[in-house]
């Protein structure tokens, strides 16, 4: 059902310039050329009766109470599917539409329970209340006809339900499978009175294709489709818009709330990042958030071996300042730092990075975005002069060749994906670089014209491959390139893409992509007309992600794709905050808006803003403070809802360098696998317990907001405010509000933003200032944020990690939709439905040669570590590639994993890993070592002991 | 037609068969379009929509594929006359649509057929075929430069998919259901494109009126209904077939002059005009010429020309019941109106068989018609009530009702 918070005006907006003007029952109404007369009455605030027409997907004319008159017109036509025209005389209203309506209800009742009262539904029934508006008072038919009364629930999905009983097959949920969703998992079953919703091939929902987002049951007017949730608690009083804490798309969601509980996640329509939809984890999979795992109560214990001892919030951070002091008194002042996380909001990390800066006194502070995007920041602001994507997700509506290199987006970005569906839908031309045969390249009434399939680690080899046909067949788009870029610099660009080691035939041994399949792309991209590139991971997760991001600027500089909608580069950003938490400084060479720490202006600011003196040195990355770490020099680490031990590569390495800190402070949700290594545990707040922004993949600003009190009793930013006043540095922060106007006093692009705006825009896109007062949807437009934009050379350089004898197949890694991240949050829900355990998928072939089956248990080695996983025999994987995702720990997918990186920025090359797989009988002996110490600690963690009250 | 030999294109050239396409060729698109006007054609499928306007439609938008499908879902009962053009001539057939084809700019027809008739299939097939062969399909018509490709593609046997739309979703390999309308098939139609869609009976008059002019074909009949209409005479007649005949004569002369009254030589009750949603005529409207509009007045269809004969024998509340069952049967389930009404129909009627509360339920009976009538999406739920209410007013005796209260 629709949140009851929201209007449904029936049809969907349309965009057009032209204007019409006509009557609607005597009042003159004039709208885009296009719109329905629905619609231009819902404007007006006149109801037309309706139950098959809702705003989010097109009309479709079948339930039959939408009729009206029209002055000239015989009949009486459909108001959703009848566009208004000039001069119409249009009556929503007379006794002859009244009995029709009545009609049509009373044919709708004769087949539907009678159980308002106690139907799921109450209170925010459509059919309920359209038999209200025409006034139905009897149901002459009687209820002994043919009827579907007592149909059986499917109540095989974990989050809904199907009672066909209550259907009336308004195809609300069909269409809005195929139109919102683009899965097409849904049909009508069998025909005339018979007709029914039927999922797959008449199976139950589970087992159809249906990926649970939950749009059918948002389009459902009646109890049909139904949350679980609602059906247990009922219907919300109340609600709250706030944005979701899963994936880089940032959807807006309504917190549908009774009191202080939740009773579902409902997309927001009005969101400017999903337009209403949303994904398995966002609508559903929020049940994490009180769970019986979350700690609330602060923990501290000398030593790992030690049981935890509960305490009160002021004896943990007491003892966390008391040991940070001794150690910098002890080590030094370096021998200490923060890592913030992604998943924290803009306040957080800011004030995180704060923390570090101004309290620790140095520069070591990193983000988790160390192993996912930094060489996008670094890439980007080379070559454009901006660490971040170019346009808005609705750019895409606008594009005609669409370009996905190293993304996942149907798993890993999921509504954005829905988007992008829609528009290959509509006929945009598609190409997909990636090893696998991701759901994109063929799925239902979406095909990719060019899937580059190639080997994981020739990214490079492949955008210069593409770049050379553009280039040596004259696709350059001169008259841009001139304009808008250095001119020197791409004459250099030219001049090496256009040697022949990097024409497409010559790179085809190399890349495993067929010559003629580059070439083709090459010229689409160059010639379709407004070309979008979208990446992720895939691109930057190398050991030249850094090189691979310039290499796509420059093509698309190259092609003039960039600077207006339906173009651009634009990363999808793993998580929810991962734009945010590199905008606000975590880095250590950057204080917020990616100003360099050697800057002495901006350093002076903030050296006034804060009173403090600052380092002008970059402090430690991630993999530096873990060498630190591990040569003795690096004591004290404050983690902050980040599970570096499970999300960093090289698993044993980073224990090793937990093993060795003195203090290791993590504040998190759950006791996470950092946090067994820790000595002190601060409970942290689900994004629903908090106030705070994040900032999605297209710089778009939201805001959290805080539905329910913090289990533990504060909100993050309140506990990194009392360990900094603990430690003698005084912070005084009321309300997170303030934070971000502190940051907006200090960064040029965020000057314009308050917490006072968002509430009245909803969202704001950075750059937000003076001159972009309500920010900027699409960046670059007359000239780059650096001048001009500069072409870089991309030189291919193969990876160290090469397959041998003794390693001969390539491991990669990657997503799958129903879990995220490390699983801390989807774990702890019914997601595991769908995904229980990582998989390593095998290709038959490999499969065949090594005597592995379906199910059969695989040791995985590498140089690094060797952990064991249950094959998936599948041929979306190449032969010599096997591939897994990292969303149990005790998969140990980063055991295997080495610490090559990216030569600018340390990103991990998680995508690329020399193994071997063997048919095995037990777990790896690392898997045995992490299940003894993992019990362990929950040993511990059971016997702690209370605080006292 | 039956003079010829079907698969002969030397036969049906020797017949001045291909005169009217070459004449075609000759004239531009709208000329022609403009003759097929004149001629006052209108579509023979039932709805009688003039064939040149619709034409003139697809004709004048520029700049994209565009589809011609003939549809040849012969679904009413009692009618067989598209299936013996499609076995008897098919090259007239052809050729109508080939000239649909070229003058509206379309290069790829489609022929939509219910697959009950195998015969059919294999004719038009092996027509095709030597059309193809001879150059009188293809990528150059006759040397024109002009491209016509032609297909026959199969239905599933849902009487709905002679609806044009939902035959349009059949043809793109959805389930046949009713899409809205506007905009028309001749604007948005198969994969969304300008289609001409006609029946077979529509396109095979074509090639005439460009062989012989417009006037000529004009020159038949009466009214705004010109030329001609295949009568397909059924059910309890004792010379059923079918019988060409200019629009104008009465049923009366079909029935008895040309059919000889009923089989079983009792006096002729009820005869059913226009398939399954046409109404019943009681003997009161033998008189009434068999003409488009003359029928609208007296709440009738000529439709497709059927013509099912009933003696005296018949119960006609029996047939109302039938014809909402009917409807059930092949609703396409979309609308509410005929997914529900068409079933509560059959029931209501059995109710007022039964003598349950009978005028209660006669006037939920008339509401429910009305209802469906005036929402349904397309006729198929929208006439549906016609069979139903014509048998209610003319023959109110067998549903246990006196004649004189009629409350319609």
């Amino acid at each position: 059902m629709l949140s009851k918070f929201d209007v449904d005006h029936g049809t969907p907006e349309r965009d057009t310039a032209k204007s019409v003007t006509l009557q609607i029952d005597g009042m003159t109404v004039t709208v885009p050329a296009g719109t329905s007369l629905m619609r231009a009455a819902s404007g007006a605030g006149v109801k037309v009766p309706k139950l098959c027409a809702t705003d989010s997907i097109e009309p479709f004319g079948s339930c039959r109470l939408c009729l009206v008159e029209i002055d000239g017109r015989k009949g009486y036509p459909a108001s959703c599917t009848t566009n208004c025209e000039d001069g119409m005389v249009v009556r929503t209203q007379s006794s002859k539409l009244a009995d029709i309506r009545r009609g049509v209800m009373e044919l709708y009742i004769s087949d539907h329970p009678l159980d308002c009262l106690t139907c799921s539904a109450n209170g925010n029934c459509e059919l309920q209340d359209m038999a209200g508006v025409v006034g139905l008072r009897e149901v002459r038919y009687g209820y002994e006809g043919k009827n579907h009364i007592k149909e059986t629930k499917d109540e095989s999905n974990p989050y809904f339900t199907y009672d066909p009983s209550k259907c009336i097959v308004c195809s609300r949920c069909v269409r809005a499978c195929e139109e919102t969703q683009g899965t097409f998992a849904l049909t009508i079953g069998a025909r005339g009175f018979e007709s029914r919703v039927v999922a797959g091939l008449q199976e139950t929902f589970l087992d159809s294709e249906c990926l649970s987002c939950g749009a059918c049951i948002q389009a459902c007017p009646t109890a049909t489709l139904s949350e679980k949730s609602i059906i247990e608690m009922g219907q919300p009083d109340h609600s709250t818009v706030t944005t979701c804490a899963y994936c880089g798309v940032g959807c807006s969601f309504r917190a549908e709330m009774q009191g202080n509980r939740v009773v579902r996640m409902a997309p927001n329509k009005d969101g400017h990042a999903n337009h209403g939809h949303a994904c398995v984890k966002g609508r559903f999979a929020w049940g994490y958030a009180t769970h019986a795992d979350r700690i609330k109560t602060p923990m501290i214990r000398e030593n790992i071996s030690d049981p935890w001892r509960e305490v009160s919030w002021d004896e943990a951070i007491g003892f966390a300042a008391n040991k940070f002091k001794d150690i910098q008194a002890k080590y030094g002042k370096e021998s200490v730092g923060g890592i913030t996380s992604s998943r924290c909001s803009n306040e957080e990390t800011y004030l995180l990075q704060k923390f570090v800066r101004a309290v620790f006194g140095n520069n070591n502070v990193d983000t988790c975005a160390r192993v996912c995007h930094s060489p996008t920041g670094y890439g980007l602001r080379t070559t454009l002069g901006e660490s971040a994507g170019t346009q808005d997700f609705d750019s895409v509506r606008h594009s005609d060749v669409i370009v996905v290199i190293g993304a996942n987006p149907t798993d890993g970005h999921p509504v954005f994906a829905s988007q992008m569906k829609k528009r290959l839908r509509e006929g945009a031309k598609l190409i997909v670089v990636d090893p696998r045969t991701i759901d994109l390249v063929r799925t239902p009434h979406v095909e990719a014209d060019y899937h580059l399939q190639l080997r994981p680690g020739t990214n490079v080899a492949v955008i210069n491959a593409l770049a050379h046909v553009i280039v040596t067949e004259g696709l350059v788009n001169e008259a841009f390139v001139k304009a808008r870029c250095e001119i020197a610099e791409f004459e250099k660009w030219r001049e090496f893409v256009s040697r022949e080691y990097n024409s497409p035939a010559a790179m085809e041994p190399v890349t495993g992509v067929p010559a003629d399949i580059v070439r083709g792309a090459a010229r689409l991209f160059a010639t379709g007309g407004n070309g979008a590139i979208y990446y992720g991971l895939g691109v930057t997760e190398h050991s030249q992600g850094s090189t691979m991001v310039m290499g796509i600027a420059n093509l698309a500089m190259a092609t003039g794709n960039i600077g207006r909608v339906g173009v651009g580069v634009n990363p999808l950003r793993g998580q929810n905050n991962v734009q945010g938490a590199c905008d606000m400084g975590s880095f250590p060479h950057e204080l917020p808006g990616y100003r360099h720490i050697s800057d002495s202006a901006t350093r002076t600011l903030f050296e006034n803003e804060w009173g403090v003196k600052l380092l002008d040195e970059p402090g430690l990355r991630i993999p530096n403070m873990f060498e630190a770490a591990l040569d003795g020099s690096f004591k004290g680490l404050y983690v902050q809802g980040e599970d570096i031990v499970q999300s960093d590569p090289n698993t044993q390495h980073v224990t090793a360098a937990m093993k060795n800190l003195e203090c290791l402070v993590v504040q998190d949700l759950f006791l996470n696998e950092t946090a067994k290594f820790a000595h002190v545990f601060l409970p942290g707040s689900s994004f629903l317990e908090k106030n705070g922004t994040f900032t999605n993949a297209e710089r778009r600003i939201s805001p959290v907001r805080k539905v329910m009190p913090a289990l533990a009793g504060k909100e993050d930013w309140e506990v990194t405010v009392a360990l900094s006043n603990a430690m003698g540095y005084s912070m005084d922060y009321k309300h997170p509000s303030q934070i971000m106007d502190e940051i907006a006093r200090l960064t040029p692009t965020f000057t314009g933003v308050s917490y006072a705006k968002l509430d009245k825009l909803g969202s704001i896109q950075w750059p937000c200032n003076a001159a972009h007062p309500e920010g900027t949807p699409t960046m670059h437009i007359d000239e780059f944020v650096r001048g001009k934009g500069k072409f870089v050379v991309t030189e291919y350089v193969p990876t160290d990690e090469k397959v041998t004898r003794k390693f001969p197949l390539i491991l990669t890694t990657g997503r799958i939709l129903s879990q995220y991240n490390v699983g801390a949050q989807t774990r702890r829900t019914e997601n595991n439905t769908w995904h229980h355990e990582d998989r390593i998928e095998v290709h038959p072939h490999d499969a065949e040669e090594r005597g592995i089956k379906e199910d059969d248990w695989v040791g995985i080695s590498s140089r690094a570590g060797e952990t064991v996983l249950r094959a998936r025999i599948t041929t979306r994987v190449q032969p010599g590639i096997v591939y897994t995702t990292f969303h149990f720990p005790e998969s140990g997918a980063n055991v295997i994993t080495t610490d090559n990186s990216d030569w600018a920025t340390n990103c991990p090359e998680y995508k690329v890993t020399a193994v071997q797989v063997t048919r095995v009988s037990q777990p790896s002996e690392w898997q045995r070592n992490y299940r003894k110490f993992s019990e362990e600690q929950l040993d511990l963690l059971k016997q702690r002991s209370p605080a006292r009250a | 037609m039956g003079i010829t030999d079907p698969l002969s294109l030397d036969d049906f050239l020797a017949h001045d068969g291909y005169r009217g396409l070459k004449n075609a060729l000759k004239m531009d698109g709208a000329a022609v379009v403009d003759a097929v006007t004149n001629s006052g054609l209108r579509g023979r499928g039932g709805a009688a929509f003039p064939t040149g306007v619709k034409w003139k439609t697809v004709l004048n938008i520029q700049g994209t594929q565009k589809y011609v499908v003939c549809n040849a879902d012969e679904g009413d009962s009692g009618t067989f006359s598209d299936r013996m053009i499609m076995e008897g001539d098919p090259f007239v057939l052809i050729e109508g649509m080939t000239i649909a084809g070229i003058v509206t700019g379309a290069t790829k027809g489609y022929i939509y057929l219910r697959s009950e008739y195998p015969y059919a299939y294999q004719v038009l097939n092996d027509a095709i075929a030597t059309a193809n062969a001879k150059g009188y399909l293809g990528e150059n018509v006759l040397g024109s430069g002009e491209a016509f490709h032609l297909e026959v593609r199969l239905g599933a046997g849902a009487y709905i998919c002679g609806e044009e739309t939902a035959m349009l979703e059949s043809l793109e390999g959805k389930r046949g259901i009713v899409r809205f309308k506007s905009p028309i098939p001749a604007i948005k139609g198969l994969f969304g494109k300008p289609t001409v869609i006609n029946n077979v009976i529509s396109f095979a008059s074509v090639p005439v009126i460009l062989d012989k002019g417009a006037d000529f074909y004009k020159n038949f009949a009466m009214g705004r209904s010109r030329g001609t209409l295949p009568f397909q005479l059924t059910g309890n007649i004792k010379h059923g077939g079918l019988v060409e005949k200019a629009f104008g004569l009465t049923l009366r002369e079909l029935l008895y002059d040309y059919g000889g009254g009923a089989a079983s030589g009792r006096p002729i009750r009820a005869v059913q005009v226009g398939g399954p949603l046409g109404a019943y005529l009681p003997e009161s409207q033998f008189d009434v010429p068999l003409d488009y509009e003359a029928y609208v007045t007296i709440s009738a269809m000529i439709g497709h020309g059927g013509v099912v004969v009933f003696d005296d024998t018949v119960d006609m509340a029996k047939m109302a019941r039938y014809a909402m069952e009917f409807c059930a049967i092949e609703s396409c389930g979309k609308c509410t109106p005929c997914r529900i009404g068409s079933t509560r129909g059959v029931e209501v009627v059995d109710k007022i068989i039964a003598d349950q509360n009978r005028p209660a339920n006669i006037q939920v009976l008339r509401d429910l018609c009305d209802t469906m009538i005036n929402g349904s999406l397309c006729a198929l739920g929208g006439m549906a009530p016609f069979p139903v209410l014509s048998a209610l007013n003319h023959f109110p005796e067998d549903f246990g009702i006196a004649k004189q209260s009629i409350a319609a």
